[in-house]
């Protein structure tokens, strides 16, 4: 019961504190440069990962699908279950994933650190509010990243898939592409993809920027918050896409 | 170290808008076929069998439209079908076959038609009178044991 | 000038089911430089953030230049904070920036001032605490005590009425501790300002408080000018500035006695 009733009252401040962030991302617009540069260390730092994960991923599904589907000589459609897998499924996930490991982590304890070192309280005491100015640009960075690092996983996914199945394995490139040209819709998939991301997105810097803002100010603190952000976002993320697919694809 | 930090973030917005942009042209369907600049007709069939919007209408297996409504029609317990057909295709003459093919065995299925003799062309809203309804593969089995069994006799 | 800047009435305040301050009513006079001591865990620290309008006390008020600090609006409650300016005990300067962006920062929040004025006046702000020099490092390359001196710098760039001090002289050397009593008492008189110090290093406090409080398990236990409280006949105070290690507040942790305990293992 105290357990519950503390859960529940975590979720009260989060959901209270993701207000007054959501009230602090208008004023954004008018500093500008304070969100580009926190696109540079959310989205920019997790290029990189996203960028090799996104291949692999695409040459792998490529190599399991073509021995499945050149049992039933169907592998034209090797390009269309690709992308079908990776636009609504895959990109959004996996991506957000990654996303969580690298970006989320890394923006709870830089702020859980900056709670640690006073200087949260110290930009209070200069009047000015850290939530405005320390946790709202990084936050809309993540919202802002996170749909294209999913459109870039896809993307070079899809790519990764081409070089192995049509240059490795001998499927034709004409019905790699005309298959997907002909089966993946762009609302249905890609556009619901993009808003799957789109959603990830603000869950994990929701989750992120939470748990370094409530962190207990000690190293140790730090250090639980930064796993929490990893597991809790993990795990909201796979939650939120069952949700958001049964919405979707019903 | 802004400059090469702004510099950095544009690079990255501009890969995602590509990769986004990449998906929506190369890897869907919205840059194959879109409905304007094309012209309407329709046709009736007595089943359609696995027929669904957005099916592929191909003449001679190449691409000239596609499904654009699928309806019932309660008096003459037809299904009625609209297709949109690109506006550089409009020579097909009247008499013009409409039937209702699977690509493979197990593949979908599309409308193919079959252009016929007659001069005068379909126009925009018109309907083919001529159609062939979906093989069902469980009438072809039908049919086939049917005939076997007749020449046994 | 003996007015006083920040009053405080019947402060309650607990974390948890720990009682931090158990009805405390305090006076600080304007102009003065007003001691808060203590044993550590005290509160002080917590003192300084109700007075700030960071933390909200669970009963009492506190009134700082004639306002309520916890029922200002916040708009209200941030023109106030430009007039008091905090040093924390970390320096608490933002790593990403220089020491010149970080003195900088809140003149450019809450100024229209143009970069060339904004320029001069950091320098200046650093000259004032001997280290325009290093206006170009960034915060990790400076000692403890130039993380200080910085901060302090920072939170006089406002010039504020008044100035916090959170711990200034923990873990310092003695040439810094030297330089930052130096620039407590020369900052105050310079300026006019209130100073409200916190901590617990007696000698040094003492050289420059003109007022001391001292607060022990949620009460002040003695309040006074510096004379009075050195004079001090209670035994409380005797044992916290000579720094004894019995007396009133006794050496051993309160429990079972040594005794107790030891029979209790062989029974």
């Amino acid at each position: 019961m105290k357990v519950l009733t503390g859960m529940l009252t975590r979720l009260g401040r989060a959901s209270l504190f993701l207000g007054k962030v959501m009230a602090g991302i208008p004023q954004l617009f008018l500093r500008f440069g304070l969100v580009v540069k926190q696109v540079y260390s959310v989205g920019v730092q997790t290029l990189f990962i996203t960028l090799v994960a996104g291949l692999f991923v695409g040459m792998v599904l490529a190599l399991q699908l073509y021995y499945t589907l050149s049992t039933f000589g169907a592998t034209d459609t090797l390009g269309m279950l690709v992308d079908l897998s990776l636009v609504r499924e895959l990109g959004p996930v996996v991506a957000a994933l990654l996303f969580a490991g690298r970006a989320g982590s890394a923006l709870t304890a830089e702020i859980g650190l900056m709670k640690a070192t006073e200087q949260l309280s110290g930009l209070e005491m200069m009047a000015v509010d850290p939530v405005e100015r320390i946790i709202a640009p990084r936050f809309l960075a993540g919202v802002i990243s996170m749909p294209l690092l999913a459109a870039m996983f896809s993307a070079i996914g899809i790519l990764g898939a081409y070089s192995v199945g049509v240059d490795l394995l001998g499927v034709d490139a004409g019905a790699f592409w005309s298959q997907i040209q002909a089966k993946v819709d762009f609302y249905e998939d890609v556009l619901n993809g993009v808003i799957k991301s789109f959603v990830f997105g603000c869950i994990v810097s929701w989750i992120a920027v939470f748990e370094g803002y409530d962190c207990i100010p000690t190293s140790e603190g730090v250090a639980r918050a930064t796993t929490r952000t990893v597991v809790y976002s993990s795990l909201a993320v796979l939650a939120m896409d069952f949700v958001l697919t049964a919405i979707m694809y019903n | 170290m802004l400059r090469s930090i702004e510099l950095s973030v544009g690079i990255f917005v501009g890969i995602g808008l590509a990769a986004l942009f990449m998906l929506a042209m190369q890897a869907s369907n919205l840059s194959s076929f879109t409905s304007d600049g094309a012209y309407q007709v329709s046709a009736r069939f007595d089943n359609i069998g696995g027929l669904k919007v957005k099916s592929a209408v191909k003449v001679s297996g190449v691409k000239v439209g596609q499904v654009a409504e699928i309806d019932y029609d309660n008096e003459t317990f037809e299904a009625v079908v609209v297709m949109n057909i690109d506006e550089k295709f409009d020579k097909f003459p009247r008499d013009t076959i409409a039937s209702i093919f699977t690509s493979g065995l197990l593949g979908e299925q599309y409308i193919g038609l079959e252009p016929g003799g007659d001069d005068k062309l379909l126009a925009n809203q018109s309907e083919i009178r001529h159609t062939q309804s979906a093989m069902v593969l469980e009438q072809l089995i039908g049919q086939f044991l049917f005939s076997k069994s007749k020449e046994n006799k | 000038m003996s007015d006083p800047l920040v009053q405080i009435h019947d402060l309650h305040f607990s974390r948890g089911d720990k009682k931090i301050f158990d009805g405390i009513d305090m006076e600080i006079r304007s102009g003065r430089i007003t001691a808060v001591m203590g044993p550590s865990g005290t509160g002080k620290t917590t003192l300084l953030k109700l007075i700030g309008g960071q933390l909200k006390p669970d009963a009492g008020e506190i009134i700082v230049d004639g306002q309520n600090v916890h029922q200002l609006k916040r708009a209200d409650l941030y023109r106030l904070r430009k007039k008091m300016g905090m040093l924390f005990q970390s320096g608490a300067l933002l790593t990403d920036l220089s020491v010149f962006e970080n003195i900088a920062y809140p003149l450019r929040e809450h100024t229209n001032l143009n970069d060339a004025l904004i320029r001069n006046m950091v320098l200046l702000k650093l000259q004032a605490v001997g280290l325009s020099a290093a206006h170009g490092l960034m915060p990790a390359e400076l000692s403890g005590g130039m993380a200080r001196r910085v901060a302090l710098a920072r939170a006089l760039a406002l010039d504020p009425m008044m100035i916090m001090y959170d711990e200034p002289f923990t873990g310092q050397d003695p040439i810094s501790l030297g330089v930052l009593v130096k620039l407590i008492r020369e900052t105050n008189q310079a300026l006019k300002l209130t100073s409200i110090l916190v901590s617990h290093d007696v000698a040094e406090t003492l050289s420059i408080a003109d007022d001391v409080k001292i607060i022990s398990e949620g009460k002040v236990v003695a309040d006074g000018t510096r004379d009075d409280i050195v004079q001090s006949e209670s035994p409380w105070v005797r044992q916290f500035i000579d720094g004894e290690a019995d007396g009133p507040v006794p050496f051993h942790y309160p429990g079972a006695s040594i005794e107790q305990q030891l029979l209790q293992g062989v029974a």
